[in-house]
């Protein structure tokens, strides 16, 4: 299998793409391991979990960094590199909406994909996401970041289009454009100066907003409290079912002839240019590609393949409501009516670490909040509530990077898993895909915080 | 969330299921009269409008959703009944502002 592995390294990136999946395929089928394709149910995996009463193969070893940055197991290297693996064009680590909506935009492309997923001890912010598709507060003091928002904004309709026609699954899009409601002077005020800014910096792209006051507002927005002064609207904002779309983009990645493998945590790996091989608690896999998108994860797993991600965790508590008739029209930054009628109430940005518990004095200041700007919100039973945490880089900004030292490996990192879904599977991928990120993505790259600080 | 089931006394407390008179005996549960009175549907699906019947009866599956005394989307099985109590079929999702 080995071996297998290497013949399919070394077909070269074009090569892979001319040929087409199904040649690449059956060339693998057509390997002298009897697996069956796109599956790792092969003989030589069982020899990677023995039973355990041989102790300690069975447990994951710890990660160990290798002083070039390359990875290595902590032990037993060479009985590692004799180990079979599942090859493939690209491994995605990380089964949740970055990694889902990349590796869904590498299968469609003909790429044989494996997407390597955590478990239910993973963070998981995925599945705690508030669910909007927003624009409007992304990108002050860096324009390329609102210009990536957007055009994933933009790309949102064709991708919940394609996932629906392939996987029948509606993930609740909407696109009406969206509010920030202000409930005080001041808070007008700095967000109109904000606004102003943000088309500044947006250049020729412009930016669409205005500055609503509560009169107009009114009719926008039926019982809006009398707290509210006024909001900031752009037509570009919109919310979509979180989990709808993680289930359409895994049943989509595997209709397109991916393989999606659960409980599969990474214990090591190896890199070389083009060349990686990693080890999972469900067994060894080989490809060219790498992407790295573990959210959290992705702290620990990029030094060991050239690559950089100081993400930090910032928590975010969300209550709901029971379900009511349609009544909100528009999203707002913090308050959403979903498809079904729930009313998500958001959000709070907390530094706890990985404390994903939740506390009564932010849920009540969440409520007080959703209760000023719209009063019958009280009336709602709130039914659940939750936490999670967001996958912060330092400036709050999304990092993509290709490694210079191993060619090949990628990370994607972000907080805004569902506004930039369709960015990632439609844009990122093909360049993923091509074996280089677009310029447009440089200013993502990690290197930015390799500056020294300012005393 | 569990008590002894009252002892089974007389039917006492009249309360009314869609506006029709039942009694019940003291202690029994909104979802209780409302079997009692024997129409099909406690309530229809938010979504999809299906109708739903008192299911539980212990507070968990959200079946038994009902309007008692004006108030949407109670749950009839954990509400004890009171005298001149109006249950009322939930009819799909509550209005908000209403």
């Amino acid at each position: 299998m080995i071996r297998r592995g290497l013949v399919v390294h070394r077909v070269p990136i074009g090569n892979g793409v001319l040929v087409g999946p199904v040649l690449m395929r059956s060339f693998r089928r057509g390997s002298t391991t009897g697996a069956p394709p796109g599956r790792c149910h092969g003989p030589g995996r069982h020899a990677l979990r023995p039973r355990d009463h041989q102790g300690r193969r069975d447990r994951p070893r710890p990660v160990r960094r290798c002083r070039r940055g390359a990875v290595d197991a902590a032990a037993g290297a060479a009985s590692h590199a004799a180990m079979p693996s599942r090859s493939s064009d690209a491994i995605v680590v990380g089964g949740g909406l970055v990694g889902a909506a990349i590796a869904s935009g590498l299968s469609e492309r003909g790429l044989d994909t494996v997407l390597l997923d955590e478990g239910d001890i993973a963070y998981r912010a995925s599945r705690g996401n508030f669910g909007l598709v927003w624009v409007q507060s992304k990108g002050l003091g860096a324009p390329w970041y609102q210009r990536w928002t957007r055009r994933s904004a933009a790309e949102w309709p064709a991708l919940a289009a394609a996932l629906a026609a392939r996987t029948g699954l509606d993930v609740a899009l909407a696109q009406p454009g969206g509010v920030h409601l202000c409930l005080s002077e001041e808070e007008f005020d700095e967000r109109a100066r904000r606004m102003a800014q943000m088309r500044a910096e947006a250049g020729n792209h412009g930016f669409e907003f205005r500055m609503i006051r509560a009169p107009e507002l009114r009719d926008m927005l039926p019982g809006l409290g009398p707290a509210v002064i006024g909001a900031s609207f752009t037509p570009y904002d919109g919310h979509a079912s979180p989990l709808a779309l993680l289930q359409a983009l895994h049943r989509a990645f595997t209709a397109a002839g991916g393989e999606y493998v659960p409980a599969a945590a990474v214990t090591g790996g190896r890199a070389a240019p083009g060349d990686f091989r990693v080890e999972t608690a469900a067994g060894a896999f080989a490809a060219p590609r790498l992407v790295l998108a573990a959210g959290l994860g992705n702290a620990e797993l990029a030094p060991l393949f050239g690559l950089s991600a100081p993400v930090r965790p910032q928590r975010g508590q969300i209550l709901v409501t029971e379900r009511a008739r349609a009544v909100l029209p528009l999203p707002s930054t913090t308050i959403r009516q979903t498809g079904e009628g729930t009313i998500m109430l958001g959000d709070s940005m907390e530094e706890v670490g990985f404390d994903t518990g939740q506390s009564p004095p932010v849920m009540a200041g969440i409520a007080r909040r959703a209760v000023l700007s719209f009063p019958w919100i009280a009336e709602l039973n709130v039914v659940r509530a939750w936490s999670a945490l967001r996958v912060m880089a330092p400036d709050g900004l999304p990092i993509y990077d290709q490694s210079e030292r191993f060619p090949g490996a990628f990370t994607a990192n972000c907080h805004s898993g569902v506004t930039l879904a369709a960015a990632h599977a439609r844009l990122l991928a093909p360049m993923i895909a091509e074996g280089a990120l677009d310029p447009v993505l440089a200013p993502f790259s990690a290197k930015r915080f390799d500056v020294p600080r300012a005393a | 969330m569990f008590r002894a089931r009252p002892e089974a006394g007389p039917a006492t407390v009249e309360v009314l299921v869609e506006g029709v008179p039942v009694r019940v005996p003291e202690g029994a549960s909104a979802a209780a009269a409302f079997l009692l009175a024997g129409p099909a549907a406690i309530r229809d699906t938010p979504v999809g409008g299906g109708p739903r019947a008192p299911f539980c009866l212990m507070g968990v599956c959200f079946d038994c959703l009902a309007e008692i005394d004006g108030v949407p989307n109670r749950q009839a099985c954990m509400v004890t009944v009171a005298p001149g109590m109006r249950i009322a079929r939930q009819r799909g999702a509550r209005e908000a502002l209403r």
